[in-house]
């Protein structure tokens, strides 16, 4: 359980980021921080204590098996996870060329 | 003959990877041609599945199982008469904005990257729609929105990559609400397809998950639909991208994205409940006549559409919401209806920034004579929004207001004239302001726009008009298939799992 709660504080710290912060990459990050605690929380739930990784090797009983599937899921997530992190970041680069700032409350030409 | 179901994702994304490989080695009319020839294929192959369905398939269902594994250990395709009308919705309007993009992207510089990006989408969407497994429809959802992000700032303007980080950032939480959603729902049934989880909820006395679930859902799936509390992305956005990317956007994006997803989910997995319904009629009653204010004041035109986009969309919402079999009718056939005259109108805004490289409406004045084709197809389209009678726009509104009186709620019913009647007011500002009027000193040598833009949106404009003969009764399969798929409910699994284990 504390497993748990510690994940939803890390989430609620990235969450803080992105609401709170004014600079650009601050932002990112705190998005960052959102992603790494839902993979986080993901792979909580397919584990289960003295657990072992589910590769079934010959003469061998398992018994404590985690469950593989949400390790292939969260893996699929990160790679997500990348991509949007490197689009953010390209366009974070370009904004500073045109308004030669970070600060979100500099950048606002669109009204609204 | 489930064989075809795949293609929709496949053909897309082969078109955006052999672009971005040869787009840089030859030339232009090599990318033109492909992109047109696959978007045909796709529109063909779309229409023709959704005839196949109808006469040839029993049950109305196809099941494609990826791999060869039966569905609740492998991922399974599903195409039924609701993914069917979305897709036709869908490769119907990219078609068209394929054709327009011809001519209109001429502005830009970078085309197979445009054409790489387009067909990306294109590829999340039909994924989103096709698919029965619920983590794969997350994928194919960010590989839309990503595709989406990076459209918005395509042309490298300051207030374009404003509006894409700003888009991008919101949507990334609302991913992150949609993922962890999807969590909570495989820790409580331990599994991801989503037929095998109507069936274990189904089973399941407590579902104590589902109301945090559903809230996680219509927060996430909100947000990328642009429901009202969730829209503050929207009017940034849409307006920000190229003209035919906004017509996209607006046109099939948000709702393939956020009501398909949205519809699916509730109706289809969690069996839909009183209490859903009447949270998303509320957000649709309110979408309506908040953006639809907000639109009013706007001079912008493109954003003045925008807005339009998230009343229209809280129409769809409160259509569909309603639950009963006329209010989801009313619903399927706005989405499919404003999806033509709003990317219609988008197509209008860019033809007339081609044409004087202005989006201002106080700017611009009696462009009626230098543009008579994009001022008719505008008039047609500002018609069948506003829901003048021959016009398509009319019997949808109607069709979701009678459904409102039906079901016994005169407030919503109300509600959907008066944002009725305030869209026929802004878009007799647009008339007025943009086309009627004297022609100024400036715009004396203002040209029509070339032929590939005109005849997409003539054709488009073509359908608004004949868009109320789906509903005469040898064509009331196509809408009437797909309503019968959200009456279903929970019975999805059922069908889904029989035909697969056929």
């Amino acid at each position: 359980m504390t497993l748990y709660i510690l994940c939803f504080i890390l989430f609620c710290v990235g969450l803080y980021g992105v609401l709170r912060k004014r600079n650009l990459v601050k932002i990112i990050i705190g998005l960052g921080i959102i992603e790494y605690s839902m993979n986080l929380f993901f792979v909580l739930l397919g584990y289960r204590l003295q657990g072992r990784a589910p590769i079934d090797a010959q003469h061998q009983d398992i018994l404590n098996m985690v469950d593989p599937l949400p390790q292939a899921v969260v893996l699929t997530s990160i790679v997500i996870g990348l991509g949007i992190t490197a689009l953010v970041i390209s366009i974070a680069i370009r904004i500073y060329e045109k308004y030669g700032t970070f600060d979100i409350t500099k950048i606002r030409r669109l009204k609204g | 003959m489930a064989n075809i179901v795949p293609f929709f994702t496949i053909i897309p994304l082969f078109t955006a990877f052999a672009i971005s490989l040869l787009g840089r080695i030859f030339k232009n009319a090599f990318i033109h041609t492909l992109s047109i020839v696959s978007q045909f294929i796709l529109l063909v192959l779309s229409l023709l599945s959704s005839v196949l369905l109808h006469r040839f398939v029993d049950g109305k269902i196809l099941v494609y199982k990826i791999g060869g594994w039966i569905p609740p250990f492998g991922i399974c395709m599903v195409l039924d008469g609701l993914s069917s009308f979305m897709l036709v919705t869908v490769n119907l309007l990219a078609f068209f904005v394929a054709i327009y993009s011809l001519n209109y992207m001429n502005k830009y510089t970078d085309k197979p990257k445009f054409f790489t990006l387009f067909f990306l989408m294109l590829t999340g969407m039909n994924g989103v729609i096709v698919t029965g497994d619920l983590f794969n429809l997350y994928v194919f959802l960010e590989i839309a929105s990503i595709a989406g992000y990076a459209l918005v700032a395509f042309g490298t303007e300051a207030e374009e990559l404003e509006a894409s980080f700003k888009y991008a950032v919101m949507g990334s939480v609302a991913s992150a609400f949609i993922f962890i959603g999807i969590a909570f729902l495989y820790g409580f049934v331990s599994t991801l397809n989503m037929a095998d989880m109507a069936r274990i909820l189904g089973t399941k006395t407590n579902q104590w998950v589902l109301p945090f679930v559903s809230a996680l859902f219509f927060m996430g799936f909100g947000l990328k639909a642009a429901l009202v509390p969730f829209h503050a992305w929207l009017p940034d956005a849409h307006p920000s991208a190229p003209a035919s990317i906004s017509a996209m956007l607006s046109g099939v994006l948000i709702k393939a994205l956020g009501i398909y997803a949205l519809a699916r989910i509730l109706f289809n997995i969690f069996g839909i409940l009183p209490v859903y319904s009447k949270i998303l009629m509320f957000l649709g009653a309110l979408s309506m006549l908040v953006a639809v204010v907000l639109a009013l004041s706007q001079w912008d035109l493109k954003r003045l559409l925008a807005y339009h986009s998230i009343s229209q969309i809280g129409y769809i919402a409160l259509g569909i919401g309603l639950g009963t079999p006329l209010g989801i009718l009313g619903g399927l056939y706005h989405l499919f209806n404003h999806s033509i005259f709003k990317s219609l109108l988008f197509l209008n805004s860019g033809a007339i920034d081609y044409a004087i490289n202005s989006r201002d409406l106080k700017d611009m004045s009696g462009l009626r004579e230098r543009m008579p084709i994009t001022y008719h197809t505008n008039l047609i389209a500002s018609m069948s929004i506003a829901g003048i009678p021959p016009f398509n726009g009319f019997f949808s509104k109607l069709i979701i207001i009678i459904a409102c009186i039906q079901s016994g709620y005169i407030t919503y019913a109300i509600a959907a004239v008066v944002g009725s009647l305030l869209t026929l007011a802004s878009f007799m500002k647009v008339q007025k302001f943009a086309f009627l009027g004297e022609l100024k000193e400036k715009y004396r040598d203002a040209k029509e726009v070339p032929l590939a833009m005109q005849l997409s949106m003539v054709v488009l404009s073509i359908i608004c008009i004949t868009g109320g003969l789906l509903l005469l009764p040898s064509l009331r399969y196509f809408l009437d298939n797909a309503v019968n798929v959200l009456l279903d409910g929970s019975n999805y699994a059922n069908r889904v799992l029989e035909t697969a284990l056929k």
